[in-house]
């Protein structure tokens, strides 16, 4: 898994959004346009890019696009 | 016994999704009434816990395991079962995918259980007479898809809105047979569903003032709906859809 990659597919999530303007330290849930909405689309594009199954509070409790990508990564399947 | 159009005495009722929530609470509040019950689900594990809570152990109620999406599986348990006067389409799934995330698997695994299962079952409940004459059949519809349309809630809201129609249509065809056809469509409801759909704390919070009762309904506050339903205190109600949502349409 490639952050480069991850960040490219969480972009995709917002409107707003400008690819340059995530970076692994964004607080992504800073963005004005950052809803519910957002995190049930961030939830389905883990299941379809990964293959991993988040709960609302697992994005909740991220804070930066780091720990989003760290908390996807470690339920990887091997 | 005293006066009660409510009963459910002598009658034989097919409940799905009996192995959880509201399919469980049909069953035991069914049971209660006097009824015995043929209880569908696809966990096994669902189904005994169910059937150790029902009244009436002498009645013999029956358990299925059943997995509904699977069209042959549906075939075989109707060739087994006879003599029914009440038939309860409940087992039901949510999603929460944005439309745009939406895969084809989603469609077919949510309208498969949610829509075209209890479409395929009735009418071959019907086709092979399974069902008594002034049967009963009543399904587990939503308020979504009618009165309420929130984000992330559509496909759920298509496959219940698909089914709030087709009650109707029994309703149409299945009055040959005196067989009366109904849905209830409650709102949320405290069960296992309704954990899954991954609102925070502050977020349910905020969806309970939009009740006028400032509650979600429990399991048996539908259970108690569709036993009217099935019941003779409903012998002249048919097509209808009974919204069991504590006021919700109402904001
Ligand atoms: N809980 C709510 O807020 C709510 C609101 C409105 C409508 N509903 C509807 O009520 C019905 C019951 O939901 P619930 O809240 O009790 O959910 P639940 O998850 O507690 O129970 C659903 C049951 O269906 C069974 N099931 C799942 N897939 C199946 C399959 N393929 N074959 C056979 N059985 C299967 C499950 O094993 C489970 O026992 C559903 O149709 C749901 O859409 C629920």
């Amino acid at each position: 898994m490639e952050m480069k990659d991850f960040i490219k597919n969480l972009v995709e999530q917002f409107d707003e959004v400008e690819l340059e303007a995530l970076t692994p330290e964004t607080k992504f849930k800073e963005f004005d346009e950052f809803s519910s909405l957002t995190i049930l689309s961030i939830i389905a594009m883990a299941d379809d890019e990964y293959g991993v199954r988040l709960k609302a509070d697992d994005v909740r409790q991220a804070e930066t696009v780091q720990d989003l990508f760290d908390t996807v990564q470690s339920r990887i399947q091997g | 016994m005293s006066y009660n159009p409510f009963s459910l005495q002598g009658k034989k009722v097919l409940v799905t999704g009996a192995g959880s929530g509201i399919g469980r609470a049909i069953a035991v509040a069914a049971s209660k009434m006097g009824a015995s019950i043929v209880m569908v689900d696809i966990s096994k594990e669902g189904l005994e816990q169910t059937g150790a809570l029902l009244d009436h152990p002498e009645y013999q109620h029956q358990q299925y395991v059943v997995d509904l999406t699977d069209s042959e599986a549906i075939g075989a348990l109707v060739e087994s079962l006879d003599g029914l006067d009440g038939l309860v389409n409940n087992a039901g799934i949510p999603n929460t995918r944005p439309l745009q995330m939406i895969r084809e698997e989603d469609f077919d695994r949510v309208v498969g259980l949610n829509t075209k299962a209890p479409v395929l079952l009735t009418n071959l409940l019907y086709k092979k007479k399974k069902l008594n004459k002034g049967a009963s059949i009543v399904f587990t519809s939503s308020l979504a898809g009618l009165y309420t349309f929130t984000p992330a809630n559509g496909l759920y809201s298509l496959s219940k809105s698909a089914l709030t129609s087709y009650a109707k249509s029994c309703a149409v065809e299945f009055a040959a047979r005196g067989i009366r056809s109904n849905c209830v469509n409650p709102s949320m409801v405290n069960t296992h569903l309704k954990d899954s759909l991954s609102f925070s704390e502050e977020e349910y919070q905020k969806d309970i003032e939009k009740y006028p009762l400032r509650r979600y309904a429990e399991p048996e506050e539908v259970a108690n709906a569709v036993i009217f339903l099935l019941s003779d205190a409903a012998s002249y109600i048919t097509g209808h859809t009974l919204l069991v949502d504590g006021g919700r349409s109402l904001k």
